[in-house]
Formats: C-alpha cells, structure tokens, sequence
C-alpha cells in the first residue's frame, strides 16, 4: 500500500519510462519508424505533462518513498516547463535529423529518459535520489550529443561533455559525501537540521563542491568551458534541448537543495551564488563578444542568462525563487525560440549554416525570419518592452527587495556588455550587405513554433504576465 | 467633459501601432500614404487632447486605468506639460513622414513602421502614470531608432547606432534599479502618488543620481553628450528631426517629471553639479560648433548647447526658470527640427552635409534661404521667435539662483548668434563658388509644406507665447510648490521695487545688441 501510494505520487515518471521503454521496443521492431516515435513520445509527454498539472491544481505536497522525493508544486511546475521544452525540442528535430542521416527512434526515447531524470532530479529531496535524477539525465545528454555519429563535431561534443561531466559528477559525489559524513544523513531535511545546529568546516567543503557539480550542470562561471564546445559540436535540435530542459532541472535542483538543505545557513551559499551568479553574467557577456558562431555565442548567452537568474537565488527569498521561475519560463521561450531560428538557416543545398556570415544581411532576403531572431536578441537583452525584459526586472526586483542593491547594480550595468553582441546579430541581419545564402525555409513547423514563441516573447507576451505572477509564486511558495 | 469617456490617449498609442503592422506588409506607396495618414489622424486627435484640455481643470486629465498586465499599470493621463510635449510628438511625426516621402527609397515600410512605432512610444513616456510602463516607453525607444540609424543612416551608422544604443542604455538601467527601489519604498507605482511620496534625504541622493545617469545621457549633458553629434550626423533627416525634437525632450521632461519633485533635496544639493556641467556644455559646445564643418554636426552640438540651458532653467526652482525651460524644449524641439529639414533639403539635392561645398544659396533658392534664416534666428533667439521666450524666461529664472551661472549660460546665447550667423553666411551668402550647387532648384511644394508650419508655430510661439505657457503654468506651479521647501537662496539679491523692468535690461540688454549687431 506503501508503495502503491509512492508510486501514485510519481505517475508522470512512471509514464515516461514505461513509455521510453514500449518505445525502444517499438524502434526494434521497426527501425524507420523515428517520426512515429517521435510523435508518440510527445504524446507520452503530454500525459505525463497532463499529470502533473493535476497534482497543480489539486494543490499535492507529499513525499513518497519514505522522503526520496516529493510531489510539490514547485517540482511540478518546473517538470511541466521541462516536458514542454523536451516535447518542442521533439517537435523540431525530425528534419534535421534525417538530413544529417540520424532519424533514429532512440532520439525520442533518450530525451524521454533524461525526462524522468530530470523529474527525479527536481522532485528529489535526498542525496541519493539527487544523484540518480542527475545521471539518468546527463547520461542520456552524453548519448544525445553525439547522436549525429557521421559528424566528427558531435562525436567530439559528446565525448568532452562526457569526460567533463563525469568529472562534475565526481565533484558533486565527494560533496555529498563530505555532506553525508559530517550531517549524518543524506535527506535534505536531516542535513538542514544539522546545519542549524552548527556548520563545520567539513560542511562548508561540503557545499562548496556539491554547489561546484551543480554549477556546472547549469553550465554557470568558472565550470562553464564545456558550454561552448557542446553548444557547437551538438546537433542543433539537441543544442535546442540542452539549452532548455537540462537547464531548467539542474537550476530547479539547485534551488531545492541551497533552501531545503544549505537554507538555514544563508550567509554559507549566498557568496557563492553571488560570485558565480557575476562571474556568469560578466564572462557569459565578454565571452561571446569575439564569437563568429552562432551557436557557441547562444552558449554564452545561456551562461550569461543562468548568471541573471542566480541572483534570485542569492536572495534566498520567496519573492526570489517566483522571479527566476518566470525568468526560467521567458527563458526557455526565448532560447527555444532563438534555435529554431537558428535550424531554419539552410542553404541551398540543405546544408545547415551557423555563421555570423550567413546571417549577413538576412532582413532584405528572408525578412520574417530575421524578425524573429531580432525579437529574440532583443529579448534576451532584456530590452523592453519585449518579454525579455519582465524575467530580468523581476530578479533585480528581488534583489533590491532582499537589499542586495550592489548586486543589482553591478549585474545590471554588466547585462550592457550582452547588449552589446545580441545588437551585434541584429546588426549583421539588418545592416549588413545581403548574403544570401539561407533559402526559404520548407519546414513548416519550424515556421509556426519560430513564430508563436515570437509572439510570445513579443510584447503580447505581457498579457501573460498576471497568469505568470500567480502560479511562479504558488510554487516558490512550496519551498518556505 | 465627455471626451474623458473615451481612452483618447490608448486611441493615439495604438494607431501608430496598428499602422505600422500594416506597412510592414504592403508596398512602398502604399506604406507611405499609411504612415502620412496614420500620423495625421493622431494629430488631429493630439488637437482634439489640446482643444478639451482644461488648464484649470484636474491636474491628471484623460486618465485611463486598466491591470492586464499585472504589476505593470496600463495608467495613463496627462497633464500641461505632457500634453504640450505630445503635441510636439504629434505634429512633428507627420513632417517626418513628408520628409522621409522621396529620400527614402529602400525598405519604405520597415522605415514607415519604425518611425510609427517610435510615435507610439514618444506619446506613451509623455503619457505613462505607472513608473514600470514609463520605463518600458522610455527605453523601447532604442530599437527602432537604431534600426532607423542602422538601416537607414549615412556612412558611420553602425558606429553611431551602437553608440546610440549602449550609451543609453546603460544610463537606463541604473535607472531602473533605482525605480525599483522606489516603488518597493512607496509600495506603488503610480507617478502621481509618487510625485507627492518623501523619499529619505541620504536614499534621495542615490536616487536622484541613478535618475541623473539616465536623463543626463538622454538630455544630453556633458560630457555624456559625445552619442548625439555621431547619432545626428549619421541618422536619416528625419531621424534626426524626430532625436532633436523629440527624444532629447526626453531627458528634460525626465528631470522636471521625477528628479525635481520626487527628489526636491537631492536636486537642490546637486545644482551646483548641475549648472557648472551646463555651463561647460553651453561654452564648450559652442566653441565646437563654430569650427564644424558638417552642418548637421554643427546643428547637434547646438543642441547640446541650447538642452544645458534647458537643465539650467530646470534647476532654477522658480516659476519663471521652469517655464521657461519647457519654452526652450518646445521651440528647440521645432527649431531644430526644422533646421535638420534645412540640411535635408539641400543634402537631397547635393547630397553632401559639407557646408564648403554650399554657398550663395540665397540667390537660387530664395525660398529657401528665406526659411533657413527664419529658423536661424529663432535657434538664435530672436526676439519674436520662439528661442527667445524660453531663452529668456529660464535664464531670467536663473539669475535669481546663480548670477555667474547666468551670466557664462548667456554667452551661450553670443556664441550661439556666432556659430549659427557664420553658418547661414556660408551656405546663404556669399559668391557662388561651386557649380553644382548654384544650380539647385528653390524647395518645391511638398518641402514647403514640411517647413511652412514650423515657421508658423515658431513665430506664433515667438509672438504669443501665452498659448503655450497656459497650459503649463499650473503644473508648474505645483511642481515649484513641491519643491519650494528645498529652493536655493541665490545670490542674485532682488528686491522687489518694479521687478518686471528690471529684469528686462538685466538679460534683454546684450542679447537685443547681439541679435542687431550681428545683422
């Protein structure tokens, strides 16, 4: 009954596995079938997404297996951000797979496994259960970014992303061991307890190298080498994916472990979310200035962008958490939005383009496109009054809440630095001399998901705002 | 009054909008007649929000109120000083169109589009009451002016488009720290509640820097002024027309709106701040007009010249200073405006901003030379020209503040009849040296009719200047209300024996002989 009641409470998991699993068997069976698998591997995640909109609404907050994991409203709403992301990262792949040769079934069903790692990792209130989310996820990343085994590029993008992962991993591992020796438990709860009562110096090493593996999961500064070099090596639609989904898990796994665990002893972690939240803003910024690749330069922009949603972790506040998860879901919109953009830049031959260079001038020749790039460089900006903007002004709203104001400051002045090369695409697409390279885009998918995630990161994004405010702060709320 | 039923105010905000959508979309003809009768239709509403303006009315007229988008308050309405700023909005916009009619000859409805949806965001900063949609207005105004400039500017626009856009930018965001601050303090958004909000004296001069940094920037003062002559020179002319006439009002309506009655303390501390750096700009500027030898870059650094009187007579902390600082906005935004048409007129035909390769344009073009030097003199402050009544009043203002500060600000005014008569000389007078240019035809009718209504305006503000300050004065009044607690002592000592005469011969004295001497 236990059990039965345990495994109630993680229905969208079960789905998902058992789903990924009918699926593998499926793609045995009927190894062309990637398309189909596709589609019914968003189906699967629309149930499951299904599901844990349920536990929203019905307002569940229990732990199941004995205090493994818990069913909550944060950890539900940040696993609808993710299945909505892993679906559109679904969606979106298909052609460029098969162009590159590498539709396979296993595509749907290893991101339908990174899934329910993912789901465990934000869900997870132990350890234990931490680590297994977090491999089952990276483990299906490693897989997935070297998915196009033809191209030299992924094959290397998958092998540094292994190697440097597994050496997070290792950090993290000794962490929590460190963590486990000096509380004397594994459960976040316990470890909380024994951290009121008195914070060791072993604890603090503790911390210090568990929040090392997470900051590198969340590719955050200094454990942020890999970013680029995966960024460009994978497969666009994986690109799309790691810099969605993954992110939105690691960083909710991170908010839940800093509060649940570390929350007690604020003055620990908060210098370390501080100097890694400016330290991601600046070199995500400065990083990206010299990039001629489109893709590498979405890389530092995602550091740049973790940088900015860690200072509503370092407020530690309510009003913080609500602010990075609206952050989070802007950001997911506009950096899904900026791949899809970046998959529709084929050239005549089918050949996939990634260059500043072939952009030049992209407004005179495929004006709609390069539209909807801009709206996303402008948004990632933060420039109002795209969408953008709100996810920005509401982290620096809570850092001038929590009094953090130098913070603010000093983060704020250096989002200037990331204007600066976003304007520099938009400058490339408008003001330069056409190239013309890219031709009409034939996907209409691309076409319709490119344009609603426009839309929505366009000012009509705004209307969202209310809606937004409401469930971000639902959840936030689940944590205090 | 049965207009206040209708949201006259969203009406103007969303028929840029809508227009502008429409021209992205269609050819360039059409996208042209769009933006000409889009930007008309909200003149003649921007005329219908002046005809129904009641001056002794409620201080926040035309107000709308709406919550769809949460925390950001769909709140707007206008007072004197909005409304006289909007009008400025609203009659230059179609002017820009006209301008833009032949000269713009690639991608006509991303331009036409760009310059619709900057007219909704200049009326939306002259027309927000929630501080968050004022700041969204305000800084939404950098993307399509750097498309303007980018797309559309002259050899350096990537250059000056950039400069344009971080510059600003960055003194924005410190802004926005400091507004967030704000309303956490206040607990409200509201700029009229806010307006009336005490901020701490040692919290007010944060504030009012982290303000300054923004305003500054956009006024332009120096030595944050470097964007503008590089933005001027490079941007189309009617970019130019709508960045002097316009967005630089910005800054000054900025100071007038938040820094002088939020932060009354801290703006009375920093005027020494204010004036020297007015005072360096009104020299300094001057001086590097006169040796320009781009006209467009000659007519940007007088604008730096003329906004450090504006910041001038802001900071005055008197009636007179404060109106006449908005005078200045509004005839400089005109003024200017127009002299950018002035250079556009003669740059489509030559295609050169090079003021040697001009000359003896008076006798071709006598139209022409007859406006340019109507315009000339107003931006000089020729007494029945607008520059005159704003020029007048604020530095009347500032001698009862600060007599020296008066007195380097009024060489400005010299130096201003220097570098504007040397400028019309050269391009107006003299013998016709270059072929090409004795040949250009006289301003045909759509030009005359870009230019005519300014001349228009400009000696009807210059004349009557009634018409314009009665909208205003009771907001000024109350702004000065607000900050008399704080009003500096000044130095000027006046007594009250027969104050009107007096102050006459005080500044009207040297500027009378300038303006006649220089004939």
């Amino acid at each position: 009954m236990e059990l039965n009641a345990s495994l109630s409470l993680v229905r969208p998991e079960v789905i998902l596995s058992f789903s990924a699993l009918g699926l593998l068997l499926l793609a045995a069976w009927r190894e062309q079938a990637g398309r189909l698998i596709s589609i019914l591997a968003v189906a699967a995640l629309v149930a499951a997404a299904a599901f844990v909109l349920n536990f929203m609404m019905n307002g569940t907050n229990l732990s199941a297996f004995d205090g493994l994991l818990i069913n909550d409203a944060f950890g539900n709403f940040s696993k609808i951000l993710i299945f909505i992301a892993a679906a559109i990262s679904l969606i979106i792949a298909p052609r460029f797979l098969e162009n590159a040769g590498a539709m396979r079934a296993e595509y749907p069903v290893l991101i339908l496994l990174s899934c329910v790692g993912m789901g465990v990792m934000v869900s997870a209130t132990d350890l234990i259960s931490l680590y297994i989310g977090l491999e089952l996820q990276s483990l299906s990343a490693y897989v997935l970014a070297s998915f196009v085994r033809s191209d030299g590029r992924s094959a290397e993008a998958g092998l540094k992303y292994f190697v440097l992962g597994a050496l997070a991993s290792g950090m993290l591992l000794f962490g929590a061991s460190l963590v486990y020796g000096f509380a004397g438990s594994t459960s976040f709860a316990a470890i909380g307890a024994a951290m009121d009562a008195d914070v060791g110096l072993g604890l603090i090493f503790g911390i210090v190298f568990i929040l090392s593996g997470l900051a590198f999961k969340i590719s955050a500064a200094p454990f942020h080498m890999w970013t680029p070099d995966v960024y460009e090596g994978a497969p666009t639609p994986v690109t799309a994916f790691f810099a969605s989904a993954p992110k939105v898990a690691a960083i909710a796994l991170t908010i839940r472990i800093v509060l649940e665990a570390f929350g007690a002893q604020i003055l620990v972690w908060q210098q370390i979310i501080i100097a890694v939240a400016l330290m991601s803003i600046i070199i995500g910024a400065v990083g990206a200035i010299g990039q001629q690749n489109l893709k590498r330069l979405m890389a530092y922009s995602s550091i740049n962008n973790v940088g900015f949603i860690l200072i509503g972790l370092a407020t530690g506040t309510e009003q913080g958490i609500s602010a990075m998860l609206v952050y989070l879901v802007i950001y997911v919109a506009m950096t899904l939005g900026s791949f899809i953009c970046l998959l529709q830049l084929k050239d005549k031959d089918d050949g996939y383009r990634e260059e500043f260079a072939d952009i030049s001038g992209l407004s005179k020749t495929r004006p709609a496109l390069a539209a909807a790039l801009a709206i996303f460089m402008f948004s990632l900006a933060g420039i109002p009054p795209l969408f953008g903007f709100w996810g920005k002004l509401v982290v620096f709203n809570a850092a001038v809440a929590a009094g953090l104001l130098p913070l603010a400051v000093i983060g704020i002045t250096a989002s200037v630095i990331g204007a600066f090369y976003y304007l520099k695409v938009v400058k490339v697409m408008y003001f330069d001399d056409a190239a013309d390279v890219i031709v009409d885009s034939d996907d209409n998918v691309l076409v319709w998901t490119g344009g609603i995630l426009a839309a929505a990161n366009s000012p009509l994004g705004y209307f969202a705002i209310p809606a937004l405010g409401i469930w971000t702060a639902y959840a936030a709320r689940a944590l205090f | 009054m049965n207009a206040a039923d209708i949201p006259v105010l969203s009406i103007m905000l969303a028929i840029p909008v809508v227009a502008a959508a429409m021209c992205l979309f269609v050819r360039a003809e059409r996208a042209r007649i769009i933006a000409l009768s889009a930007t008309l239709v909200n003149l003649v509403l921007g005329l219908l929000l002046w005809l129904c303006y009641d001056p002794a009315g409620a201080q926040w007229q035309f107000t709308e109120s709406a919550t769809m988008f949460g925390p950001i308050g769909w709140r707007l309405g206008i007072d004197g000083i909005s409304l006289s700023l909007i009008m400025l909005s609203v009659f230059l916009m179609p002017i820009c169109i006209g301008a833009s009619w032949t000269s713009i000859q690639k991608r006509v409805g991303e331009y036409m589009a760009a310059f619709l949806l900057m007219e909704t965001l200049m009326i939306g900063v002259f027309a927000a009451q929630d501080l968050l949609l004022f700041y969204i207005f305000f800084e939404a105004g950098l993307i399509p002016m750097y498309l303007i400039i980018g797309i559309w500017g002259g050899q350096d626009r990537i250059y000056a488009s950039y400069k344009f856009f971080l510059y600003t930018l960055l003194g924005s965001l410190v802004m926005l720290i400091a507004m967030l601050w704000i309303i956490q303090f206040a607990g409200t958004a509201d700029i009229p509640t806010l307006l009336n909000t005490d901020f701490p004296a040692e919290a007010q001069k944060w504030l009012w820097f982290a303000f300054f940094a923004s305003f500054a920037v956009k006024m332009p003062m120096w030595p944050v002024h470097t964007w503008l002559p590089d933005a001027h020179v490079q941007a189309p002319t009617a970019g130019s027309v709508i960045l002097a006439g316009v967005l630089l009002k910005m800054g000054g309506y900025g100071f007038l709106r938040f820094s002088l009655p939020m932060f009354p303390e801290a703006s009375a501390d920093f005027i020494p701040l204010v004036f020297g750096l007015s005072m360096v700009a009104v020299v300094y500027t001057s001086l590097v007009a006169l040796v320009q030898e781009d006209m467009k870059k000659l007519i940007a650094y007088s604008s730096v010249a003329h906004m450090a009187i504006v910041t001038v007579g802001l900071f005055t902390f008197n009636q007179q200073g404060i109106e006449g600082a908005i005078i200045v906005m509004l005839s400089h935004g005109l003024v200017s405006g127009a002299l950018f048409l002035c250079v556009g007129v003669i740059y489509d035909r030559l295609h050169t901003r090079e003021i040697s390769r001009y000359g003896g344009l008076s006798v071709n073009m006598p139209k022409y030379a007859l406006l340019f030097m109507l315009f000339t003199m107003a931006s000089v402050g020729l007494p029945g020209t607008s520059g005159f009544v704003g020029e007048f009043l604020s530095l009347a203002g500032a001698y009862k503040v600060s007599t020296w500060a008066t007195f380097i600000a009024t060489t400005g005014i010299i130096l201003g009849a220097g570098y504007m008569l040397y400028l019309y000389r050269r391009i107006a007078f003299g013998p016709q040296i270059n072929a090409d240019a004795a040949t250009m035809s006289d301003v045909n009718i759509r030009e005359m009719w870009l230019l005519a209504p300014i001349a228009v305006v400009v000696l009807w503000m210059g004349v009557y200047p009634e018409t314009f300050l009665a909208p205003i004065r009771r907001d000024v009044a109350t702004i000065v209300a607000r900050i008399e607690r704080a009003a500096p002592v000044g130095d000027s000592k006046l007594k009250l024996v027969d104050p009107t005469t007096a102050r006459y011969r005080v500044v009207h004295g040297p500027e009378k002989n300038m303006a006649e001497g220089s004939h």
